[in-house]
């Protein structure tokens, strides 16, 4: 490695054409920006996408147009996202993100509790706290790397998990977490006495609904889901900035070669602790949010196993690419809700046209895999990604696109480099 | 006096358990340099071994008892056990009862089996890859892993007595000279103990005095010259993870008496084992030992009610905090090599 830095004289990097064109739309260029109108129209047209089937039909209950679980979608998305900004782009594998979450969400709730029921300074604060954390527990993870990072993010979170579980229940609630409950007075709320008070934008309460009925179908639009797509869509155009911006280049120069880029006479620290404390406020984004959906928050939420759950959602998309990371927070979410709700008897009416003894059969193979054992089902289709396709759903994607290309045109196509 | 003697055996038994998973985790660490999130898993399943061989022991077939009428005067059916038929009620009893020692054996094939299969059959595969590769795929088996534990024994502890010879406890402080009930120690701790130490001695004497364990110690400071010898290090380092694996479900099948066990308990102590093994030096044997039994001593200490009294919440989180300072402070752990993990 020494001796190639000293033989080849180190190059300057050509810039992209991204950084170059960013003079398009929104400072994009010409394929970010259709990416982000695709996403735009996806999140936006959500609760027509994700309500494939009609009302009272078998199918019904694939249906993931309603608006708890669309939110957590959007929500999800963001938090991990926010977990591809570290680890996509510097390859730190952060073991401890829900910790950010968890800050974020007692940050936000308090401010509810406490001051005002409008989402957006609780998000704000919830944003401020993480980053704060964010920057704490970055400015020491961030003096080792590799494993130890790992080891020591996770050390981190799990002492937050077990402080606010035991000592810091005053400010916590403990086991039970903090609610918002009849006896709370928001200086700037002006609630009716003994009215419970509810998180609302502006005046809009998160959960107005308006339904449409088209025929045999129900359609939901939630208040609460198109304010958390609003802000997950600045959220996915921020990163994409970051992406495409010479602060995102540096950050894969220390994920491709940290020690060639000290070398060069940079000091990495700075560029990777930006990026752990702009992934922590995502993460506290992601936790306001959720405060302001369900105006609950639990310790429960900083376990490590939650922590897990977010490197999962970016591995199984695609760890490093813009879309993975919100494809497979989709993806996980939408299995957790949907498979987990399969149970045996549907499955008998699925395979009834199947002679008895194979219907049985089938459906006892099929069972650990649904219902309870979802996760089952999540471990090993998580297994797999990592195995056969470690850029994630997103370069299965290009894989089989790849595969049409070439027969469209047989001349050499070069073989593309997976999405950065 | 009495409470520090105290402290330090109710440490002995949680320790014991972190060094024997730490130590099979550094084992497969240091010979494949795999780092196996998969550990904790196998510390379960080790541990459900013990379940399985109590369940099976306690199979039963009903007989119906002419001689003796239920409340209703029907003949009374009772359950005997495959055991009383074959052993006699005594010997049969007694070889129930001791279903958690007898796991022991039971659990070596099986755990050497699951380690070779695992070694063989997906970690092999990934020695090429990042190390960040590494803890993904083992962390999904850990899953897959405890998810199918769970769909065959249900997701609620599983109370696993040890044999009644040893459920009492015994009064250590008289047997060294402090008053009466003073030091309360139960036997099966004590026996925990005992037995990780003689497995730690086990595998450190194999190590150090066969010629398998010295070919293993070569190839874990040089791998490529001991392959360029003619020797075939693979096949050892597959039997080092096997031997690995074998520690760790030891460790389960002997604590399962403590604590019964359920699905996750891998995952419980994965996070922690992962802990001692930072803490004692990634890829030293000794450093995980020791500080294994350092950490479970040190729980054991911070949850005195009077040091609770000064730093409320300090046993949950001791651990973590001695890690952070150890890995900042000295950055290879307490027994750590130069040159490990620090590419």
């Amino acid at each position: 490695m020494t001796e190639q830095a000293t033989n080849t004289p180190i190059a300057k990097p050509k810039a992209p054409p991204s950084i170059v064109a960013s003079t398009g739309f929104l400072g994009l260029n010409r394929k970010d920006a259709t990416l982000l109108a695709l996403v735009v129209v996806l999140t936006m047209l959500a609760p027509f996408i994700l309500n494939p089937f009609p009302e009272g039909s078998g199918m019904a209950q694939f249906n993931a147009g309603y608006p708890d679980l669309m939110q957590r979608f959007v929500i999800f998305g963001i938090f991990a996202i926010g977990f591809n900004i570290l680890f996509g782009l510097t390859g730190y594998l952060s073991f401890g993100h829900a910790a950010f979450l968890g800050v974020g969400s007692y940050a936000a709730i308090w401010m509810m509790k406490l001051v005002t029921l409008n989402i957006i300074p609780a998000i704000i604060l919830s944003i401020i706290f993480a980053g704060l954390f964010a920057l704490l527990v970055g400015f020491i993870c961030l003096r080792r790397s590799g494993i130890y990072f790992s080891i020591l993010t996770l050390a981190f979170a799990q002492m937050s998990y077990a402080l606010a579980y035991s000592v810091l229940t005053p400010i916590t609630g403990g086991e039970t977490g903090l609610q918002i409950k009849a006896t709370d007075r928001p200086i700037l709320s002006g609630l009716e006495p003994g009215e419970i008070g509810r998180a609302n934008f502006f005046g809009i309460d998160m959960r107005t609904s308006y339904e449409l009925s088209l025929g045999d179908w129900l359609f939901t639009f939630n208040a609460g889901y198109y304010i958390a797509a609003v802000v997950m869509l600045l959220s996915f155009y921020l990163s994409i900035r970051i992406f495409r911006s010479p602060f995102g280049m540096m950050l894969r120069a220390v994920k491709s070669n940290q020690q060639r880029m000290s070398y060069t006479g940079l000091n990495s620290k700075p560029y990777t602790l930006a990026a752990f404390v702009i992934s922590g406020m995502y993460a506290g984004l992601a936790g306001g949010l959720m405060v302001a959906m369900d105006t609950q928050v639990g310790p429960e939420r900083m376990f490590w196993t939650a922590s897990g759950e977010v490197v999962l959602m970016a591995i199984l998309g695609g760890v490093g690419t813009l879309i993975g990371p919100v494809l497979g927070a989709g993806m996980i979410k939408y299995m957790e809700n949907i498979i987990s709700k399969i149970n045996e008897t549907i499955l008998h009416q699925w395979f009834a046209f199947l002679p008895d003894g194979l219907e049985d059969f089938v459906v006892s193979m099929i069972y650990p895999f649904i219902g309870k054992g979802w996760h089952l089902t999540l471990g090993i289709v998580f297994m797999l990604v990592v195995i056969f396709l470690p850029g994630g759903l997103v370069e299965g994607g290009q894989k089989i696109a790849g595969l049409f290309r070439r027969k469209a045109k047989t001349d050499d196509t070069p073989s593309k480099t997976p999405a950065e | 006096m009495e409470a520090i003697i105290l402290q330090i055996l109710n440490g002995l038994d949680k320790g014991s358990a972190y060094a024997l998973i730490a130590l099979g985790l550094t084992l497969i660490f240091g010979t494949l340099g795999v780092v196996n999130f998969a550990h904790g898993a196998l510390f379960m399943i080790g541990a459900f071994c013990a379940v399985t061989l109590q369940r099976l022991l306690g199979l039963s077939h009903q007989i119906v008892d002419e001689t003796r009428k239920d409340f209703l005067g029907n003949p009374l059916k009772i359950d005997v056990p495959y055991m009383h038929e074959w052993f006699g009620p005594e010997i049969g009893q007694s070889i129930i009862e001791w279903s958690v020692p007898l796991a022991i054996l039971f659990s070596i094939p099986i755990m050497a089996f699951i380690g070779i299969a695992m070694e063989r059959g997906l970690v092999k595969h990934f020695y090429k890859r990042p190390h960040a590769d590494q803890i993904l795929v083992t962390f999904g088996l850990a899953i897959v892993l405890q998810e199918i534990i769970k769909y065959f024994y249900g997701a609620n502890p599983i109370p696993t007595p040890a044999p009644p010879a040893f459920t009492g406890s015994f009064d250590f402080g008289a047997l060294v000279g402090f008053d009466a009930n003073t030091i309360i120690y139960p036997y099966w701790r004590l026996i925990y103990f005992s037995f990780s130490m003689i497995v730690i001695a086990g595998v450190f004497a194999f190590l150090q005095f066969t010629t398998f364990g010295m070919v293993v110690r070569a190839g874990m400071a040089d791998r490529e010259t001991v392959g360029l010898l003619g020797i075939n290090i693979d096949k050892r380092f597959t039997i080092m993870f096997a031997i690995a694996a074998c520690v760790a479900g030891l460790a389960g099948v002997m604590y399962a008496p403590i604590n019964s066990p359920n699905y996750h308990m891998g995952m419980d102590f994965l996070v922690l084992s992962f802990v001692v093994v930072v803490v004692g030096g990634m890829g030293s044997l000794p450093g995980a030992v020791l500080a294994g039994f350092l950490l479970g001593i040190v729980e054991s200490f911070a949850s005195m009610t009077q040091i609770l009294d000064i730093f409320p919440g300090i046993n949950q989180i001791i651990i973590y905090l001695i890690a952070i300072i150890i890995l900042l402070t000295r950055p290879r752990g307490l027994m750590g090599r130069k040159g490990v993990m620090e590419e």
